[in-house]
């Protein structure tokens, strides 16, 4: 039996890693278990985009207060993360879809939200000199940007150890039990025991909320990624069009990282995701589409992460709604990467004080109940 | 271009044009891709057109590929030369790229026959412009008749000393040989020698380079380590320690060569299983005795399976071919195993020498894991092994970890030039067999692709027709 905990973390990606942070400081004894490493899968892999732009409505209150933390995130986690805000854009291919993009700018704004600019045909050569002549204008959000995502998971992981955190990898979760008003996890490690337990097992997370007596159907997606041998530097912000399946940076050492959504085969129970060349072929053209220069890219590696997918493509965030001193953070969809600092946040709001300041309704586990 | 072989072949050295003979042979349709622009592979490269080197530089090795060759040409399998295979997928996908152009081909059964590279030398200096590996040297030789003159030669292997005799015989002068073999090595080599005397022929060719090389005048010094190139900008002088002290050479071309290891960054990609293998102190994939690996219809010969040398590669090509035919139905297990029991024979007999070889040619621990800290080990990179060991203090365990920490590996060759060493250093620091640390994923495309091409592949191409069994 493992030594005493207030809280049992499963997961040690991103949103464990955060979860066991936010709890750690304010003074919780944490125990996280890995069943792998830390950031093994989409955690360490996914494309490190920190962006608002574009997310579901449900989403930008939590988004917005994200990104203010990724503005400092040195405070948190005493490392940059490799956060470079260097702004997002969603291009805009035909009329049709400026006119769209308008309504959605004009709606978050009714929520009170002005992060999101629509800028026209001009403005959009200013900002980004080597795009297609086709494109008609973007929606831009300065102060997003993208980070280095294992760079980022490990500096939680590091903080929140320095703060006390144990950390158990290569330790799967084997059976969950609650008496007497504590959890007993069986895993690897042997019987852990904690008041509190904490979901954030990912694409594996909804066989973790099945033991709590409340299945939720998620999918194991492997979204892919490419990148590129280094190229002269030709785009700063990160892209992403609004037709099509894109999202596309330069990074620092001048390579091109491209993705966007096109998924690979997951296979979760080997723990392994493969590429299919057919995505990888469309993300290619749409790349080529937007940036003709990238024509003469050459592609150097592709992967894929596995990431767990709700129906509706927002995460399960909250309190579990079968079983007492359960919490859940998983499901997040291919996006859950700017929401890490945040999202840790209110799970320790949730376990320390039993509520949160953020609307966190949309995402209730029971949302799949009927 | 047909879509849709009964047998798809990556590579025409040895194991993949005998392949590809004994396939055509029994009525399959086979294509064979061959990134050179000919066939005979890294052995027998320019077989069918050789140039101003010729035979009488190259030897009758290099000439007993002519037959092979031809019968190649009149096997009647379809040859794409020009081609680069940047993916086979577990299915049995081929993608490759001709002329520009992408395209993936579905096979009923793939057999990888990519051949073996040069294990890398990290040494202080490997990386200054003047140092390359021997291999790149006869490349030269063998492609264009172009050689360095007084350049040394340092290292260990037969082929090193095989390269000298060509450059001696093309009458360029040769500096020096420092031979790297640690004198422990022939103690570790002498139990195995019975083995390889049955085989006294091989063992005397090797010989033979020796005493031509001395004959010619040129230095050999044995039992050399602390290997060293320095100079400003370019590879000046090599600095080495022998009889305990160091000495120095002048020298604007070093050639450095220990041994040949198989090219794994493909059956990797395919998610084959791989082994180590402690006699060659390298990653080898998993195969049974028709070199069927543990991925259904994908299998794997010659010296990019397990490096035995240019023979044992042909006869590992002809007894893949027969475990392809029997997989995809074209015959019967009988059939396969009557006809593979001599071949088999001949492999075993081939392999003979084997033991004594590896043991004798094993680089000595210091040549493949560098002692000192600021060495470069990953070049792609610029990744040293002080970075390497630093990460290890970390709490760093495999080599994929390693990448997302410090980005070994994560360059355009994915690996090939520092996974052996990437994979010795952490067994070092971590106190952990190669094994238990494990080795790079290696990712499709396991070759540089250019994004036109891959936009280019259309649905068509990619069309999923099943012609396995």
């Amino acid at each position: 039996m493992t030594a005493g905990a207030d809280a049992i973390v499963v997961g040690g990606g991103l949103h464990g890693c955060s979860a066991a942070l936010h709890l750690a400081m304010r003074g919780a004894r944490v125990l996280v278990l890995e069943k792998d490493t830390v950031a093994r899968h989409a955690s360490g892999v996914n494309a490190g985009g920190v962006r608002r732009l574009g997310r579901d409505l449900a989403e930008i209150p939590l988004a917005d207060a994200a990104a203010r933390v990724w503005h400092a995130i040195g405070d948190l986690v005493d490392d940059d993360c490799g956060f470079q805000p260097s702004g997002q854009v969603k291009i805009g291919e035909t009329e049709a879809e400026m006119a769209e993009m308008a309504a959605r700018v004009e709606r978050i704004r009714a929520l009170g939200f002005a992060h999101e600019v629509l800028i026209g045909a001009d403005e959009l050569r200013e900002r980004l000199p080597a795009v297609a002549g086709h494109c008609r204008g973007a929606i831009v959000v300065d102060g997003d940007g993208h980070a280095n995502p294992f760079r980022t998971t490990q500096a939680f992981h590091r903080k929140a150890r320095a703060l006390g955190v144990r950390f158990l990898e290569g330790t799967a979760v084997r059976d969950l039990a609650r008496a007497g008003g504590a959890w007993t996890v069986d895993s690897a490690a042997g019987h852990s025991q904690a008041p509190v337990l904490v979901n954030c097992a990912g694409a594996w997370g909804a066989a973790m909320a099945a033991k709590l007596g409340e299945p939720v159907p998620l999918s194991a997606e492997a979204f892919m990624l490419m990148v590129t041998q280094p190229m002269a530097p030709f785009v700063g912000p990160v892209v992403g069009a609004w037709g099509r399946a894109l999202s596309f940076k330069q990074l620092g050492n001048g390579a091109v990282l491209i993705g966007g959504g096109h998924r690979g085969l997951a296979d979760p129970d080997a723990n392994r995701a493969g590429v299919d060349v057919a995505g990888l072929a469309a993300s290619a053209r749409t790349a080529a589409a937007i940036f003709p220069v990238m024509r003469h890219a050459a592609v150097v590696r592709a992967w894929a992460g596995i990431e767990g997918e709700t129906p509706d493509k927002i995460p399960v965030i909250g309190e579990s709604a079968t079983a007492e001193g359960a919490f859940h953070a998983f499901g997040f969809s291919g996006h859950g990467f700017q929401l890490g600092p945040i999202v840790g946040r209110v799970v320790a709001d949730l376990v320390t004080d039993g509520a949160t300041d953020l609307p966190i309704e949309a995402f209730r586990i029971d949302r799949f109940a009927n | 271009m047909t879509a849709r072989p009964d047998i798809a072949v990556v590579g025409a050295g040895p194991a993949g044009m005998a392949a590809a003979v004994a396939a055509a042979e029994a009525g399959a349709h086979v294509m064979v891709f061959d990134e050179q622009p000919g066939p005979g592979g890294q052995i027998y490269r320019a077989i069918e057109t050789p140039g101003p080197a010729g035979d009488a530089v190259l030897g009758a090795d290099y000439a007993a590929g002519r037959g092979l060759s031809r019968a190649f040409r009149d096997s009647g399998a379809e040859y794409l030369p020009g081609a680069t295979v940047w993916q086979v997928s577990p299915d049995r996908e081929v993608g490759v790229s001709v002329d520009g152009r992408a395209r993936i081909i579905k096979a009923g059964a793939v057999i990888v026959a990519g051949g073996a590279l040069e294990r890398p030398f990290p040494i202080p200096g490997w990386t200054l412009p003047g140092v390359m590996t021997a291999g790149a040297a006869q490349i030269a030789l063998k492609a264009s008749g172009l050689a360095a003159a007084d350049a040394v030669f340092a290292g260990t292997g037969p082929l090193l000393y095989l390269i000298v005799d060509q450059y001696l015989k093309a009458g360029v002068p040769v500096r020096a040989v420092l031979e790297t073999t640690p004198w422990s090595a022939y103690l570790g080599a002498l139990p195995r020698l019975p083995g390889a005397l049955l085989r006294a022929g091989k063992l005397r060719q090797g010989l033979g380079y020796i005493r031509a090389i001395r004959d010619a005048g040129v230095p050999v010094i044995r039992g050399v380590s602390g290997l060293a190139v320095a100079g400003d900008g370019r590879a000046e002088r090599v600095a080495y320690t022998h009889g305990g002290h160091r000495h120095e050479i002048a020298a604007e071309h070093v050639f450095v060569h220990q041994g040949v290891v198989p090219n794994v960054n493909l059956t990797r990609s395919i998610g084959c299983r791989h082994d180590w293998d402690p006699a060659q102190a390298c990653w080898r994939v998993a195969t049974d005795a028709w070199g069927a690996t543990d991925v259904a219809g994908i299998f794997a010969a010659g010296d990019g399976a397990h490096v035995g040398g240019a023979e044992a590669a042909r006869l590992g090509g002809q007894l893949a071919a027969l475990g392809a035919l029997c997989t995809i139905g074209r015959i019967d297990a009988a059939v396969r195993n009557n006809r593979g029991a001599p071949i088999q024979h001949a492999l075993a007999w081939e392999l003979r020498p084997r033991p004594f070889l590896d043991a004798l040619y094993r680089p000595a621990a210091a040549d493949r894991v560098p002692a000192g800290d600021d060495v470069v080990v990953c070049r792609c990179e610029e990744v040293t092994a002080g970075e390497v060991r630093a990460t290890a203090a970390l709490g760093c365990l495999g080599p994929n970890q390693l990448k997302s920490f410090c980005r070994a590996g994560m360059g355009p060759c994915q690996g090939r030039l520092c996974a052996l060493t990437v994979t010795e250093l952490l067994a070092e620091a971590t106190g952990r067999p190669p094994d238990a640390v494990g080795d790079f994923r290696r990712r499709p495309p396991v070759k540089p692709l250019r994004l036109a091409e891959l936009a280019a592949l259309e649905p068509d191409d990619t069309d999923g027709g099943d012609a396995g069994p």
